[in-house]
C-alpha cells in the first residue's frame, strides 16, 4: 500500500490477463458442455483471485521490509496485542482486495457481464473478496514472520502461479481431457475459490460452490493467522 | 577482432554466471516447462473446437507458441542481467575495458542466445516425451528454430536498449510488458482463423502472429506465410538492434 | 610516446544545471604521479570520468596518451588502466576470473591471460584468494584486485581514482608503495585523485588542488606549500612565568605569530634552523617543556586558496551534493 506500484499492478495484471484469455479463449464456447456463452463472464472469476494472490505478496513485503528495518520491534515494544499488530498488517491488505473487486466487478458489468445471483450476489461477492484477502494474506504475513525477507515472500510467486495455471482456471474441470491435470486441478483447493466466484457470476446460488469457497477460505485464514500470531510470538521473543 | 573478443569476454561472464547460479538459470527453464504443462494439459480440449484444424493435435499447436515464447523471454531475462550490471557498477568496468563497446551488446547478444539454446533443448526434449507430433522435414524444422532464433535476438535487443537507457532493474516491468503484450496479442490458445472480435484486429497487424503462424506451419510440415514472418522478424531485429546502439550512446554519454 | 602522457585544454562538464568540471587545463607529463587533491564533489571523478573516456565533455579537449577522448575512444582504453572510485567487481566470479575476463576484453591470448592473471594476483597479494569468489573479499582485497585489474593490459598510464578510500592503514600504505613501484620501475604515469593530503603529500610528484570544477592551485607539494608561508616553531616553557623571555629569545629567528599553549614565531626563511633555536634557547638557560616545528601543509595550501580548509570543504559539499543525484562522486 505504501508504493504506487504496489496498488497498480495487482489491478492492471488480471485485468490484462483477463482481456487477453477472454479474447483467445472466447472459441472455447463452443464446446459441449461448456456452462456459458460468454468466455469473459467465465473468466471474470480470475482476476477476483489473481489480484487477491498479489496482495499475499505485498502483506508479505510490507511486513518483511517492517522486519528488516527494525519497525516491527518497535511495534512490539509499545502495548499493542499481537492480534492487533496482524491486524494492521492486514487491514491495509483487505482494504486493497475491496479496492480490486470493485474495479473488476465495474470492467465485468462495463462489457456485459450479468450476475445470475443478482445484487444480493454482488454482497455475497464483496464477502468472499473480503475472506480471500485475509486468507492470503495471513499467508503472506506468515512467510514474511517466519523468514523476516522481502525476497523470500517474493520467492513465493512462482509457487503461486503454479497453483493459479494448474486450476480451473481458463477451463472448467470436467472438460479437462488430461488425467493427471484435471486430478491436479480437483486436488487443488484454488480451483474451489475460482468456481465459488464463477457460480455466482454464471450459475446464481450454488450452496455447495459458495460453502466450498468460503470454507476453504476460512481454513487458510485459520490457520494463517493462528501460525502468523505464533511467529509474531516468537520473533517477539527474540 | 577486437570486437570479437570483447563480445566473447562478456558472453562467457553472463554464462558463467546464468550456469553456476541456480536462480538465474532455473526460472528460464521451469517457466517455459510450464507454460507448456498449462496451456498443452490444461487446454487440450480445445482441438474439439469447430474450425481449429492444426493437424499435429494441441500439444505440437501449444509448443510451438512455448517455445518462441522462451526464445523472447530469453531475450528479457538477459536485458535483466544488463540493467543490474548497470545497476551494480561492473557495465562501467565494460565500458572502460572494451577498447570497442559494440563488443558489449554483441556478447550479450551471444549470451542470450546460449542460454536459450539450452532451454529450448529442455523443452523439445520434454515436448517430445509426452507425445509431441512432428510432421515438418528437418528443413522444416531448421526454419521453426531459426524463427526462435530471431525473436531472442529481438526480444534481447529490445530488453537491451531498455536496460541501457535506465540502467537499473527497476525497469524490469519496462522491459517484460511489451513482449508480454506482444505474445500474448498473437494467436496463442486458438488458431488465427477461430480468433473473433477485437483480438482477431489486433492479431492480424501483429508482427508476432506471421511468426507464430509460420512456426506452427513449419513444424506441420506446411509452411505459411514463411517470407513474411522472416520479413517481419528480420524488421524487428533491425529496429532493436538501432534502438540497442542508440541505447549504448545513451549510456556511454550518461557516464 | 612524445609529449605530454595526458593534456587538457578548457575541459567542462554540466550536469543539468550544475557545472561539475568547469574549465580545466592541465598537463600530465610522462612517468609522473600527478595527485588530483580536492574534496567530494569537487569534480576529481568527473574529471577522470572525462579522461577515461566515460563520459563525454561538455566542452573543451582532452588528449591522452595522445589520443583524443571524444574521437579515439578506443585507442584511448587500450592505452591507460582505470581503478575507479567503486571497485565495480562481480560478486559471483572469482579474482581470477575477473583478471582473465579484463585479459579477453583487451584480447590478450589466452596463454598470456593465464600467466598474467598468476603474475598479477601474486604482485597484489591475493594469490591465495584468487580462486574465491569476490563477495567473500574484504574491502582492501577488492582495491587489490582492482588495482590488479587496471594492469592487465600494462598500460602506459593509469588513473586511480581515490584508491584509498576507506582502508586500514596497512592496506592503504601497501597500495602507496605499489604506485611508488610502478612509476619508478615500469615508468608508468599515475593520476590519482585523492582527498587525504597525506597520500597526495606522500606519492605525488606533483599536485592539482580542485574545487568546485576548478583548479585553484598546482606545482610541486614542497612549491605549494611554500608559496603559502613559512614553517612556525612554538615553545613552551616549563616554567610559565617564562613566557616572555622565551619569546624574546626566538623572535631573532622569525616574526611571532599566535599559540595556545607557549610562544611561537613564523621563520623568515623556509629552511627551518631548528638547531639554532635550540641552542639559543640552551645558552640563555631557559628549560623547555615543548618545542614543535610546524611546516606548512597542503590544507593550508587549500585554505589560503579557498578560504576554507579541506576537511570542512569536504563535509560543506557533501551537505550540497544532496540535492545532486546525477552528479558522480
Amino acid at each position: 500500500m505504501r508504493q504506487p506500484a504496489a496498488v497498480i499492478a495487482p489491478l492492471v495484471f488480471p485485468i490484462l490477463l483477463l482481456a487477453v484469455n477472454s479474447g483467445g479463449l472466447k472459441a472455447e464456447t463452443q464446446l459441449p458442455g461448456f456452462p456459458t456463452n460468454s468466455f469473459v463472464a467465465f473468466a471474470l472469476a480470475v482476476p477476483f483471485i489473481q489480484g487477491a494472490l498479489f496482495s499475499t505478496m505485498n502483506a508479505g513485503t510490507d511486513l518483511a521490509r517492517d522486519i528488516q528495518t527494525g519497525f516491527l520491534n518497535r511495534l512490539t515494544l509499545t502495548p499493542m496485542r499481537r492480534l492487533a499488530v496482524l491486524g494492521g498488517q492486514l487491514g491495509g491488505v483487505i482494504v486493497l482486495g475491496l479496492v480490486q473487486a470493485v474495479v473488476y466487478l465495474a470492467v465485468g458489468l462495463a462489457v456485459g457481464v450479468r450476475f445470475e445471483s443478482g445484487p444480493a450476489g454482488i454482497l455475497v461477492l464483496f464477502a468472499f473478496a473480503f475472506m480471500v484477502s485475509l486468507a492470503f494474506g495471513s499467508l503472506g504475513t506468515l512467510a514474511a514472520l517466519r523468514t523476516g525477507s522481502g525476497e523470500a515472500v517474493q520467492g513465493l510467486f512462482p509457487a503461486f502461479f503454479v497453483f493459479l495455471f494448474i486450476s480451473s482456471m481458463n477451463i472448467p474441470r470436467n472438460l479437462i481431457q488430461v488425467t493427471w491435470f484435471r486430478d491436479a486441478a480437483t486436488a487443488n483447493p484454488v480451483s474451489y475459490l475460482l468456481e465459488a466466484v464463477r457460480s455466482l457470476i454464471i450459475v446464481g446460488w450454488n450452496a455447495e460452490a459458495l460453502a466450498l469457497g468460503f470454507g476453504i477460505c476460512a481454513v487458510i485464514a485459520v490457520i494463517g493467522l493462528s501460525l502468523s500470531s505464533w511467529a509474531l510470538k516468537v520473533r517477539m521473543a527474540r | 577482432m577486437k570486437t570479437l573478443a570483447v563480445a566473447r569476454g562478456v558472453a562467457w561472464r553472463t554464462l558463467h554466471n546464468v550456469f553456476t547460479n541456480p536462480s538465474l538459470l532455473i526460472p528460464s527453464i521451469v517457466f517455459p516447462l510450464f507454460f507448456f504443462t498449462a496451456f498443452a494439459g490444461g487446454l487440450s480440449r480445445i482441438r474439439d473446437v469447430p474450425g481449429f484444424d492444426y493437424p499435429l493435435g494441441y500439444t505440437s499447436f501449444q509448443f510451438v507458441f512455448v517455445l518462441l515464447q522462451s526464445a523472447a523471454f530469453g531475450g528479457v531475462f538477459t536485458g535483466f542481467g544488463i540493467a543490474r550490471d548497470f545497476e551494480g557498477g561492473f557495465a562501467r568496468r565494460l565500458l572502460l575495458a572494451a577498447p570497442h563497446r559494440s563488443g558489449i551488446v554483441l556478447g550479450y547478444g551471444i549470451a542470450a542466445l546460449v542460454r536459450w539454446f539450452f532451454t529450448a533443448t529442455v523443452l523439445t526434449v520434454v515436448a517430445l516425451a509426452v507425445g509431441m507430433n512432428v510432421g515438418g522435414s528437418g528443413v522444416d524444422l531448421v526454419g521453426l528454430y531459426v524463427l526462435a532464433v530471431i525473436m531472442n535476438v529481438a526480444a534481447l535487443l529490445w530488453a537491451c536498449g531498455v536496460a541501457m537507457r535506465f540502467r537499473t532493474l527497476q525497469a524490469g516491468p519496462v522491459m517484460q510488458f511489451p513482449v508480454f503484450i506482444v505474445l500474448f496479442f498473437a494467436p496463442v490458445y486458438v488458431p488465427l482463423g477461430l480468433l473473433r472480435g477485437w483480438i482477431h484486429s489486433i492479431a492480424v497487424v501483429n508482427p508476432v502472429t506471421r511468426v507464430v503462424e509460420a512456426g506452427r506451419g513449419f513444424l506441420a510440415g506446411s509452411p505459411t506465410e514463411v517470407g513474411f514472418a522472416f520479413g517481419a522478424g528480420l524488421a524487428l531485429v533491425l529496429g532493436f538492434s538501432l534502438w540497442a546502439f542508440r541505447g549504448l550512446r545513451k549510456a556511454e554519454a550518461a557516464g | 610516446m612524445d609529449g605530454p602522457a595526458i593534456e587538457a585544454e578548457g575541459l567542462v562538464r554540466v550536469f543539468k544545471k550544475t557545472r561539475a568540471v568547469d574549465g580545466i587545463d592541465l598537463v600530465v607529463e610522462s612517468g609522473e604521479i600527478y595527485g588530483f587533491l580536492g574534496p567530494n564533489g569537487a569534480g576529481k571523478s568527473t574529471t577522470v570520468h572525462m579522461l577515461t573516456t566515460l563520459l563525454p565533455p561538455t566542452a573543451g579537449t582532452a588528449r591522452v596518451n595522445g589520443y583524443d577522448v571524444v574521437h579515439q575512444g578506443p585507442q584511448v582504453r587500450s592505452s591507460i588502466g582505470a581503478a575507479l572510485q567503486e571497485a565495480a567487481l562481480d560478486p559471483l566470479l572469482t579474482g581470477r576470473e575477473h583478471l582473465r575476463l579484463q585479459a579477453s576484453l583487451q584480447g590478450m591470448p589466452h596463454d598470456i591471460r593465464r600467466r598474467r592473471a598468476d603474475e598479477l594476483l601474486h604482485r597484489v597479494g591475493l594469490s591465495e584468494a584468487g580462486d574465491r569468489k569476490v563477495k567473500t573479499y574484504s574491502g582492501g582485497m577488492k582495491r587489490r584486485l582492482d588495482l590488479a585489474l587496471a594492469l592487465v593490459h600494462s598500460p602506459r598510464i593509469l588513473f586511480l581514482d581515490e584508491p584509498t578510500t576507506g582502508l586500514d592503514i596497512q592496506s592503504r600504505t601497501a597500495l602507496w608503495d605499489e604506485v611508488g613501484r610502478l612509476t619508478r620501475d615500469d615508468g608508468v604515469t599515475v593520476f590519482l585523485t585523492t582527498q587525504y593530503l597525506e597520500e597526495a603529500d606522500v606519492l605525488a610528484d606533483r599536485v592539482g588542488i580542485i574545487d568546485h570544477g576548478h583548479i585553484v592551485a598546482e606545482g610541486t607539494p614542497d612549491e605549494l606549500k611554500a608559496s603559502v608561508g613559512r614553517p612556525t616553531v612554538e615553545v613552551v616553557p616549563l616554567d610559565a612565568g617564562e613566557h616572555e623571555r622565551a619569546a624574546a629569545i626566538i623572535a631573532r629567528f622569525g616574526d611571532p605569530c599566535g599559540s595556545e599553549h607557549g610562544v611561537a614565531v613564523r621563520l623568515r626563511s623556509s629552511e627551518a634552523d631548528l638547531a639554532g633555536i635550540v641552542r639559543a634557547l640552551d645558552a640563555e638557560n631557559l628549560k623547555v617543556e615543548q618545542l614543535q616545528l610546524h611546516q606548512p601543509s597542503l590544507d593550508d595550501v587549500f585554505l589560503a586558496k579557498t578560504g576554507r580548509s579541506l576537511e570542512g570543504a569536504a563535509e560543506e559539499e557533501e551537505g550540497e551534493r544532496g540535492g545532486l543525484a546525477m552528479e558522480p562522486a
